[in-house]
């Protein structure tokens, strides 16, 4: 079997507790190259705990989170050394946080911002990382002309929209979301799932999204998980999820009795 | 001009014989005596003691003298001796339940085995000046002795609340190694209970009672009661090599303070109080009760409790706690700084120029 | 006419101490901590700082790393700003004149063991040297990270990015990088290093540099080391390199034009002229190789 008939991130019987709580109880799936998976449930079935312990920034009590690499074959994520598994998170990963201001560094420019990442891999020429900032700018939507500007002046979707950029100027493979739309008004929000939906596809991404709007979902997402105290209750592709929902809980997800 | 700055050696020669000058004031007024400053100005040689970390009150009168009443000054003569002194070995922990206890108090019970000993206290004096004192040579009456002190039958309202398992035990760390000596090794982040005590130990009492006080208006409440306060003497022991039990090598005076706070509990721990725990040279109640707050507030991972205000932050609270190191460096900004300032004008001179020419460029 | 001072008769040893004021086991600590940074160039080591009778703040980890490593036979030359007169640095020399007795000098070049406070010497310093600095802020990544803890894994997974954004800012904000001193370096292409305010106009004397180089920050509790022939280099970007201060003017008593250059306010009126930092280099220049003493019993009025 070839490395790309493999997934590219593999979840097995993840499990994550806290005290006598179980936030995430068995849980697998697999994420294959240019998919969007979301994972949808209400506040506190665990979504977000099962994002953070794939993507490595929570450690999971139990079960195996597997990334295919571009050079080095499959790895287990855990099994890296942290320095390794840091490098993967800000060059091959991107994270977009609910909250712009937790992914951004508040008190630097815009361009500076997106420019990060480049210069924690080394490059050294302020000339490029500059011209490359402005270019992804541009690809998000941004005016060019605001790169020296600090985040603190940008309104909530130009923050979000910031926050992926830095995220994807290291052409990542996986990028992880929580919630990227929900802090933002309605029109705002769906420019930004357009453009998600837009570089996504352009870039080849494979991408996990959590959401409790199954809007979201339905737009965005080629497959979903849905949540219920901590465990994968049903997962499939999103229209076929969302237009037939087997398990009862999913029918009651859909004819939105437990969500806003 | 340029030969000005010259001289220095002269000039500091000189700035000796104007502090001592200085300090010894008017000549027609009697000298003080060490003898004087140590029973007379006793709290000033407790906190001295404490924050020096030494227990020596001649030595702690003599710095007090030195430094013209200056408590930092007395303090940083005080630990320069100390790091020059050899180092034979460890006492044994000293016991305060066997304390010869002058004061004893707890704002938990109404009354306790042992009983509350009011014992010597400005709390209830009426802060009056009193001008009989400005007159020398006033006789003081002689106060009654209580005798619940001398018979020392206390027992702790720790071991009161443990009885029932309200309080948590005293938390030992695993193994219960010996505890790193934060004079010999530097703390390093995170630190344990045991590192944290000292560095409150021999920091600052202006600085702890700030930031005990910042915990009770809302910056990191936990609802403290004093379960207890003692003050009194206990009996230092070692074990020399050769015997190998422990013999008494003399006694000091020690003010303790148990905190005891609210907790409601967490997934793993029923609801229960937890400790805070102060302790200093001497009668410094001040500081071992806002060392005891601090120390509990600084707890709060432990606890499993969100960390959101300063007094709960190790790295903030444990780094500027020392009045030495405080005191030091923001002095240094004393020192010349010549260079630095150059480059700096050099810089804004230069950014100045940049701007003038944008603007000139423009119009 | 020999520069090396005899000791100054005013200053008598202090016999009450043990030579150079710490007790021996404490100097093997420190000389444990300084062999440690020399196998790590650039790495800071905890070291068990002691209270010294200088303040905090005021050079006692430069005191320590020196006094531990000090012997009878060594020159000692003391500077503070490149100048060995002005009070900080005579009264650190002092100190050591009282507790070693040893032979002081203001020659760089006759000095074995060099104490100083942001500045290196212009005189080129050879391999028989040691240079000990002085360090307020041993972290180069305090004033991005204040978490001890944070840095420590920055500098275990070498994560600097942090320390290049700071400096894209500065060319994005005023069109070059606008840090003067303290400017950070890499240290053996491994370790980022602080290297204690000197003007950046120095830090090209700490590449390669034959001498030893010491760093000591007595209130942080730190030590580190650059060996002898070690890369130094400062952080840039490739199409905006380093570069040191340069002044129009020269020096007003030695016409030097290669040196750094102190501010003299003469009037106020406006009237300034510029004078070489370091005092030895200038007075080398001119000739006028003094001994310590000599320089005491010079008048403090008069023009020069």
């Amino acid at each position: 079997m070839s490395d790309i008939d493999q997934p590219i991130l593999s979840v097995k019987n993840l499990t994550k507790r806290f005290g006598d709580r179980i936030a995430v109880n068995d849980a697998s799936f697999d994420l294959w190259q240019g998919e969007v998976l979301a994972i949808v449930g209400e506040s506190g079935s665990g979504k977000t705990t099962l994002l953070n312990c794939a993507s490595a920034r929570m450690t999971p009590d139990v079960g195996q989170v597997s990334f295919r690499t571009r050079h080095e074959g499959v790895v287990d994520v855990y099994k890296l050394s942290e320095a390794a598994r840091r490098l993967l998170s800000r060059t091959d990963w991107g994270y977009v946080h609910q909250n712009p201001a937790d992914g951004l560094r508040m008190d630097v420019s815009a361009g500076a911002n997106v420019g990060e990442r480049l210069m924690a891999l080394g490059e050294r020429h302020y000339g490029r990382i500059r011209n490359e900032a402005a270019q992804w700018l541009s690809r998000v939507e941004m005016q060019q002309d605001r790169i020296d500007e600090s985040p603190q002046t940008f309104s909530g979707g130009m923050r979000q929209r910031l926050q992926i950029a830095r995220n994807l100027v290291t052409r990542p493979r996986l990028v992880f979301m929580d919630e990227p739309t929900s802090g933002l008004d309605v029109s705002v929000q769906a420019k930004l799932l357009d453009l998600l939906r837009t570089l996504t596809h352009q870039l080849d991404l494979a991408s996990i999204i959590v959401t409790h709007d199954l809007a979201v979902a339905r737009l965005l997402a080629h497959r979903m998980l849905v949540m219920k105290d901590g465990c994968i209750v049903e997962q499939g592709l999103t229209d076929q999820v969302l237009d037939d929902p087997q398990h009862p809980y999913t029918q009651l997800l859909v004819s939105s009795v437990l969500l806003p | 001009m340029y030969v000005a700055v010259k001289g220095g050696e002269r000039a500091i020669a000189n700035s000796h014989l104007l502090v001592s000058e200085a300090r010894r004031g008017d000549p027609a007024i009697p000298e003080l005596t060490l003898a004087q400053i140590e029973k007379q100005l006793r709290l000033a040689v407790d906190r001295v003691m404490t924050e020096g970390s030494v227990y020596d009150r001649e030595l702690a009168a003599l710095a007090i003298k030195q430094a013209a009443g200056d408590a930092v000054e007395a303090i940083f003569l005080l630990r320069a001796y100390r790091a020059t002194l050899p180092r034979f070995g460890y006492t044994e922990p000293v016991d305060t339940l066997s304390m010869q206890l002058r004061r004893r108090i707890s704002a938990t019970f109404k009354d306790l085995p042992g009983g509350q000993v009011l014992g010597p206290t400005y709390d209830y004096t009426q802060r009056l000046l009193d001008f009989s004192l400005a007159a020398d040579g006033a006789a003081v009456a002689k106060p009654e002795i209580n005798t619940a002190m001398a018979e020392n039958e206390s027992s702790s309202v720790m071991a009161l609340l443990g009885h029932e398992e309200l309080i948590e035990p005293q938390p030992i760390s695993a193994g219960d190694p010996e505890p790193n000596d934060i004079t010999r090794t530097p703390l390093t982040f995170p630190t344990s209970r045991a590192e944290r005590l000292q560095n409150l130990a021999r920091g600052d009492e202006g600085y702890l009672l700030a930031m005990a006080y910042s915990t009770q208006r809302g910056y990191a409440n936990n609802h403290p009661f004093a379960g207890e306060i003692r003050f009194g003497t206990v009996e230092v022991e070692m074990i020399p090599e050769e015997l190998g039990f422990p013999i008494v090598v003399g006694e000091l005076e020690l003010t303790e303070c148990q905190m005891v706070n609210q907790f409601t509990g967490s997934k793993t721990k029923p609801p229960q109080f937890t400790r805070g725990y102060g302790v200093a040279f001497g009668h410094s109640e001040r500081k071992a009760m806002a060392m005891s707050l601090v120390d509990r507030a600084l707890r709060a991972e432990e606890l499993g409790e969100a960390v959101v205000a300063p007094a709960q932050m190790q790295e903030f609270v444990l780094s500027h706690a020392d009045n030495l190191e405080a005191s030091g460096f923001v002095q240094h900004l004393k020192l010349p700084h010549y260079v630095d300032f150059q480059s700096e004008l050099e810089l804004v001179r230069k950014m100045r120029q940049v701007q003038a020419d944008q603007v000139g460029a423009a119009s | 006419m020999s520069a090396v001072t005899t000791l100054d008769p005013a200053i008598n040893l202090d016999t009450g101490y043990n030579f150079a004021y710490l007790d021996e086991r404490t100097k093997r600590m420190i000389r444990r901590a300084i062999l440690k940074a020399v196998a790590i160039p650039g790495y800071q080591v905890p070291f068990g700082s002691r209270e010294m009778p200088l303040p905090y703040g005021w050079g006692t980890g430069g005191i320590q790393v020196t006094a531990s490593i000090i012997g009878r036979h060594d020159v000692l030359k003391v500077i503070d700003q490149g100048a060995d007169d002005t009070v900080n640095a005579v009264n650190i020399r002092r100190f050591f004149q009282r507790t070693t007795g040893v032979v002081t000098t203001e020659r760089t070049v006759e000095a074995t063991l060099i104490q100083t406070r942001h500045r290196i010497p212009e005189t080129p310093l050879q391999e028989n040297q040691i240079i000990v600095y002085q360090v307020p802020i041993p972290e180069p990544l305090a004033k991005l990270e204040p978490r001890e803890a944070e840095t420590k894994k920055m500098h275990g997974l070498s994560e600097y990015g942090l320390m290049h954004v700071k400096l894209y800012e500065d060319i994005a904000k005023f069109g070059y990088i606008a840090t003067t001193y303290d400017y950070p370096v890499m240290v053996d292409d491994r370790y980022l290093m602080a290297p204690s305010p000197i003007p950046k106009f120095d830090n090209p004397k700490m590449n390669m540099n034959p001498a030893l180089q010491l760093f000591g920050a007595g209130r942080e509790k730190r030590i580190y080391a650059i060996p002898p022939y070690t890369k130094v280099e400062s952080l840039a970007f490739d199409d905006h390199p380093f570069e040191v201060q340069r002044w129009q003017q020269h020096c007003a008593l030695c016409g030097a034009k290669e040196s750094f250059l102190d501010e003299v306010i003469t009037d106020d009126q406006g009237g300034r002229m510029f004078l070489c930092s370091d005092t030895d280099f200038c007075q080398e220049r001119r000739g006028e190789v003094a001994s310590t003493a000599a320089l005491v019993e010079r008048p403090l009025s008069g023009s020069v």
